[in-house]
């Protein structure tokens, strides 16, 4: 199932950053997804040409029939810039999915949970993150996420709304290049000191997932490891050029 | 100089592999569900491991797949206008789940 190319209608497309904008994609064939999985987008030319690329699902199962993906746009990518620059509400997409049953949490699963983010990396782990708030999850939950810095931090007005609800869920910034005036943050690459400090709260039973850069998810995985925790709890997802 | 390799770590222009994740749409298209779950053993190093976690290259003529421990290939897979050639002699085998169930 889910895996035939249907044709999506855009119904929506939003700024979340100066480079990065979110797509909501209404899917006539679907049967839900689980936070984590994505879904390939394929555009093909008059001449035949096509390509692939695959793009995290950003939103809830909940909302059914229903998909936000978020895309940074690359410069000199083939797919990013036609979606940031082309694609307007009311235009179709195929989109074949949802793919993926490896990097996925559901509430199901339990916590604590320990969601590590660089950049763009954020949007499966959003989609756990908006979940757990949906199905009344209460377990505690962690954000680390790196950014550049404050201008691009994808979500950030719902990240503080979600850590402002006071359900267990908080926020943990580090901005790596850029810092607003008076930033009392974290202001580095992460590394296991940080790590130290972020999952300390959450103790050695904690579930990890990280998303980014290959050398930031890493650094990530190799520090819990000798953290402590158990390989099989921390998953891990690297993008690279497909996630363009 | 640190700061410049740090900078080119950080493009993923430069970052040129991904996860067997990423790929479960064109391995789902050829196995008939998705795979990314399933574990596969590297015919070289016999490690055993989840499909969604092998070293995929996605940007070339085809899809490679590298085991995450001895990093040799596992899977090829190149898209050709007459069909798709799907390489796995490097695989000791490939367990995919019943029908229905998902392996974790």
């Amino acid at each position: 199932m889910g895996l035939e190319w249907q044709l999506a209608t855009v119904t929506g497309v939003r700024d979340e950053t100066p480079t990065v904008r979110s797509f909501t994609l209404a899917l006539p064939a679907w049967d839900g997804h689980r936070p984590g999985q994505h879904v390939d987008i394929r555009l093909t030319a008059e001449d035949g040409y096509s390509v692939e690329r695959s793009y995290s699902i950003a939103s809830e199962p909940e909302r059914g029939g229903e998909v936000d993906i978020t895309v940074e746009r690359i410069e000199g990518g083939e797919v990013s810039p036609f979606l940031h620059e082309v694609v307007v509400p009311g235009d179709r997409l195929e989109v074949r999915g949802p793919i993926g049953g490896y990097f996925v949490w559901e509430a199901a699963l339990g916590g604590p949970l320990l969601l590590v983010a660089g950049g763009s990396g954020v949007v499966p782990l959003m989609a756990m993150a908006r979940h757990r708030a949906r199905a009344g999850s209460g377990v505690a939950a962690r954000l680390l996420f790196s950014s550049r810095g404050p201008d691009e931090i994808i979500y950030a007005d719902e990240l503080d709304r979600l850590a402002a609800a006071g359900d267990g869920f908080d926020v943990v910034h580090t901005l790596t290049r850029h810092q607003p005036v008076g930033w009392t943050g974290f202001a580095r690459r992460i590394d296991e000191q940080m790590l130290v400090d972020v999952l300390e709260p959450l103790g050695a039973g904690t579930r990890a997932y990280a998303c980014g850069p290959t050398a930031l998810v890493e650094t990530v995985a190799n520090g819990l490891v000798r953290l402590g925790l158990p390989p099989d709890r921390i998953r891990t997802e690297r993008f690279g050029p497909t996630g363009t | 100089m640190e700061e410049r390799i740090a900078l080119m770590r950080d493009d993923p222009a430069v970052d040129l592999t991904v996860d067997g994740n990423a790929v479960g749409g064109l391995l789902a298209a050829i196995f008939g569900s998705d795979v990314t779950s399933s574990h596969g053993q590297c015919a070289t190093c016999h490690t055993v491991s989840v499909v969604g976690t092998m070293r995929a290259y996605a940007r070339g003529p085809g899809v490679i797949l590298r085991c995450p421990a001895c990093a040799e290939v596992v899977v090829r897979v190149v898209e050709t206008p007459r069909g798709t050639y799907v390489d796995i002699r490097g695989a000791a085998y490939l367990r995919v789940p019943p029908a229905g169930e998902a392996s974790g």
